[in-house]
């Protein structure tokens, strides 16, 4: 399969007050194109600044990012990063976010087009309503939808399902399979949840305490619909969990 | 509770004070002070010979004017300084300096430049609520949240749609507030300057009336409506803070 992005041995480090601390230091990897890696990693280990290296909003300090084969040198709407504590613009409906990203293409049936994706999200019949009005599953969906419907290449999930409960996160798990199972995306995706990692991914990649470097990486031949607790599942978990340092997975 | 039972206690505490007044003007015999009855006749007597919309529309309208102006320098103005480091920079410290310079200490200078007309009151009503507005907008710039802007940049939109569709809105509230705050101080002004040299307006109305023969009933009678257009204008910002656009900024309230 083709190689969508390719990440060449990137470094970054931010000054301190004894000199610079380290956060990412030299680490590859690459995505094939449609393919979901997710990387795992403990708190604190650099993965947020490491995705805004890959999406491009921070320039690293040595290395380099290249989608399609081209360097990387800015933030760009083929791929879109959604975060944690999520971005949909709280003075615009959900309608209005959804069109968000379509300013600029004239002769397009924006509204049309944002209202269709909404109801991909299971928002049908709340376009109107203002993120205030919505819950915070609501409001993952809306970002969801509203990163969709500019049909990125590339979606860079930051922890992106972390901030919800227990049950939302997996419903929203299953809402984000079911739909990349219609939409093809490369999706890169990080976590510090191991269970999310193996339910969502083609690959797993698990980072190193700071300064953080690639430690392992775990094919997920699994088929989807994956069953959580089915044993291959909790073998991988068990695998992963002791590249982290937790020696027992329960 | 219900809407009666909110305003109950400060509608007792009004007819109190109403009361109180009245009881003591009564007991000392006061010939100068009037009772609220006599404040009542007096305005009754000013809305019959059309005098008292005379001096509220032209209070108004120096305001409306003055606060119109402010608005039309002190958002573009602010939106620039709070955007571009350079102008906040050079143009802050300036505006630090000049903000907490009371308007009623620029009667002399706008006498003196703008003479005793209607341009006085207007020029004053101007400086007084443009610095709020200028500092509550770029202070709504600075506070927009990295997130929003990121996001905005990565769906890679054109300037125009970043100031119109991210930028604006998500420093609108802030403006309201600094509105708000602007139209409030414009209205205590503008009473105060046409207390100087006019012919007209409710800061007119109170100083004549002490002058023409101490009519105290007319003082307090304008005195009393100053304070309730006053609440009014209030009321009008309050409602632009209850636009479904601006709601998520003062989510508190709901």
């Amino acid at each position: 399969m083709r190689t969508k992005i390719e990440v060449h041995d990137v470094a970054k480090a931010f000054p301190a007050k004894d000199g610079a601390l380290g956060v990412i230091d030299g680490v590859s990897f690459s995505v094939a194109d449609g393919e979901t890696v997710v990387i795992v990693g403990p708190s604190g280990c650099g993965k947020t600044t490491l995705m805004a290296m890959v999406a491009g909003f921070v320039r690293p300090d040595r290395g380099r990012v290249l989608t399609d084969g081209v360097e990387r040198v800015g933030p760009s709407p083929n791929g879109i990063l959604i975060s944690q504590q999520g971005s949909v613009f709280p003075w615009l409906t959900v309608r209005q976010n959804l069109m968000f990203g379509l300013n600029g293409h004239p002769g397009l049936d924006k509204a049309g087009l944002a209202d269709h994706y909404a109801a991909i999200v299971g928002l049908k019949g709340f376009e109107a309503h203002y993120p205030h009005e919505l819950s915070g599953g609501m409001l993952k969906r809306a970002e969801l939808a509203r990163a969709l419907v500019v049909k990125p290449e590339i979606l860079f999930m930051d922890e992106p399902f972390s901030a919800l409960d227990a049950l939302m996160n997996l419903r929203m798990r299953n809402e984000l399979l079911r739909i990349l199972g219609e939409e093809r995306h490369t999706v890169l995706l990080i976590t510090h949840d191991v269970e999310e990692a193996i339910h969502i991914a083609d690959r797993v990649l698990v980072l190193s305490p700071r300064p953080a470097r690639l430690q392992a990486s775990f094919d997920v031949r699994i088929p989807h619909p994956r069953k959580l607790t089915s044993p291959e599942v909790q073998e991988l978990r068990v695998a992963i969990l002791r590249e982290l340092g937790v020696d027992r997975g329960d | 509770m219900s809407r009666l039972e909110r305003l109950l206690p400060s509608v007792a505490v009004l007819s109190a004070l109403v009361g109180a007044w009245w009881l003591v003007v009564v007991a000392t015999g006061s010939v100068i002070f009037p009772t609220p009855w006599q404040v009542v006749t007096g305005a009754v007597e000013l809305v019959r010979d059309g005098t008292l919309f005379e001096h509220i529309g032209a209070s108004l309208a120096r305001v409306g004017i003055g606060f119109a102006l402010a608005v039309v320098v002190a958002l573009p103005l602010g939106l620039w300084m709070g955007w571009v480091r350079g102008a906040y920079v050079t143009f802050n410290p300036l505006f630090q300096i000049l903000r907490p310079i009371s308007p009623i200490a620029w009667i002399p200078i706008a006498i003196l430049w703008f003479g005793v007309g209607n341009a006085s009151p207007i020029f004053l009503i101007f400086i007084s609520s443009v610095f709020p507005m200028v500092v509550q907008t770029t202070a709504g710039v600075h506070t927009i949240e990295r997130r929003y802007l990121q996001a905005a940049q990565n769906f890679g939109v054109s300037r125009a749609t970043l100031f119109r569709r991210v930028i604006i809105p998500a420093v609108l509230p802030q403006i309201i507030v600094g509105m708000r705050i602007g139209l409030g101080v414009a209205w205590l002004v503008v009473v105060a300057a046409e207390m100087i040299a006019l012919r007209s307006g409710l800061g007119y109305l109170i100083i004549d009336s002490r002058n023409a023969g101490n009519r105290y009933d007319l003082v307090i009678a304008g005195m009393i409506i100053i304070g309730l257009i006053g609440l009014m204008l209030d009321g009008v910002m309050r409602l632009l803070e209850s636009l479904k656009s601006v709601r998520w900024r003062y989510a508190h309230q709901n």
